[in-house]
């Protein structure tokens, strides 16, 4: 599978090492070098430093087919401009956006947008934890 | 009407002094206190701070009875978000997202925004406009929403036409000569009627031989 992940923070990389040790093609894409640090030393795929708001930087997936793209960088609004711009080419199969407004996140998903709210997710793993679900 | 803008910035603030001069009702939102404090001097209730890009405040600003909603931040980004929810939840008819970079404006289109204004791409027309001056055809008055120029051409030495009589031109289809202004005074062309430098030359243009003309030029 040919992965791309927007976005290198806490959970993108880990996202990004596990499917790199699953044996998947990954690419991933932050504006900051430095959060390739959080990558594992083996990491075998691509890094790629720059801003996926701009065109240049979405050519992995939209010239070249891509499986999934995981949107997940720490804005909102940045992950649902990238991930409608991105739907837009046949080229990408899966595209997932975080979005941490779980209103936000509740009406991409209407509009067709699949999006995954970590607010929704923690709320609950809270309610679970103390019994009330 | 009610027009709600995103953005205090220079666009949204003078948009909405002007708006408000013409009498409209109008509700600026912006996310930076400090600027929100600055300007409640001058727009009191009109403004109030909070994320335009949220449900909450969009809601609180009155959004389901708003006419117009313009997203003026310096994001696209968020202009774009502001305009779908404004659209998609709130229903409104007309809105109206400032594109920072002017490649997104055709992305903006098919996603719900009515109308999305590039600063960029105007000013480059403005330029564009005045550099094609620069090459001496002036555009004098614009007809038919720009399909036919009324333009002004001052005649170097080197021009072509110089010392050439109108008759013995071959003029691009759809373009004519309508007035030869000389040290002041007009003379209406006729076939017989022969160039000299720094005559200004009126020609009726269409759009489409504009390039034509100005090569004969």
């Amino acid at each position: 599978m040919r992965a791309m992940v927007i976005g290198c923070g806490r959970v993108g990389s880990v996202l990004a090492n596990r499917m790199d040790e699953a044996g998947h093609q990954v690419i991933v894409l932050d504006r900051h070098q430095q959060a390739f640090r959080r990558l594992s030393e083996k990491f075998s795929g691509e890094r790629i430093v720059g801003n996926g708001l701009v065109e240049e930087f979405l050519r992995p997936t939209l010239q070249e087919k891509t499986d999934i793209l995981f949107v997940m960088t720490d804005k909102d609004n940045v992950n649902l401009m990238i991930a409608q711009r991105v739907k837009q080419s046949a080229r990408v199969g899966k595209v997932i956006a975080v979005v941490h407004d779980s209103i936000l996140a509740g009406l991409y998903k209407e509009l067709g947008v699949e999006t995954v709210c970590p607010t929704d997710l923690v709320i609950t793993e809270l309610q679970q934890v103390t019994g009330e679900s | 009407m009610y027009v709600i803008i995103a953005g205090a910035g220079k666009v949204g603030y003078h948009l909405a002094k002007l708006l408000m001069a013409g009498g409209h009702e109008v509700m600026l939102i912006e996310k930076d206190r400090s600027k929100v404090d600055l300007l409640a001097i001058d727009f009191h209730d009109a403004i109030m701070e909070g994320d335009a890009s949220t449900m909450e405040v969009l809601k609180e600003a009155g959004t389901n009875r708003a006419d117009v909603i313009v997203a003026a931040t310096g994001n696209d980004e968020d202009n774009l978000v502001i305009c779908q929810i404004a659209k998609l939840v709130f229903l409104r008819p007309r809105t109206i997202a400032r594109v920072n970079n002017p490649r997104n404006e055709e992305l903006f289109t098919g996603l719900g925004v009515d109308a999305s204004v590039s600063g960029t791409k105007i000013i480059n027309a403005i330029i564009q406009e005045q550099v094609k001056a620069g090459d001496m055809m002036i555009p004098l008055l614009t007809l038919r929403e720009g399909d036919v120029e009324i333009v002004e051409v001052e005649l170097s030495r080197s021009s072509h036409i110089v010392k050439k009589k109108i008759r013995d031109l071959s003029l691009p289809q759809g373009s004519i000569f309508i007035a030869v202004i000389r040290g002041g005074e007009v003379i209406i062309p006729s076939g017989e009627t022969e160039f000299q430098p720094e005559d200004k030359v009126l020609a009726l243009v269409k759009r489409s031989s504009e390039q034509a003309l100005r090569e004969i030029l």
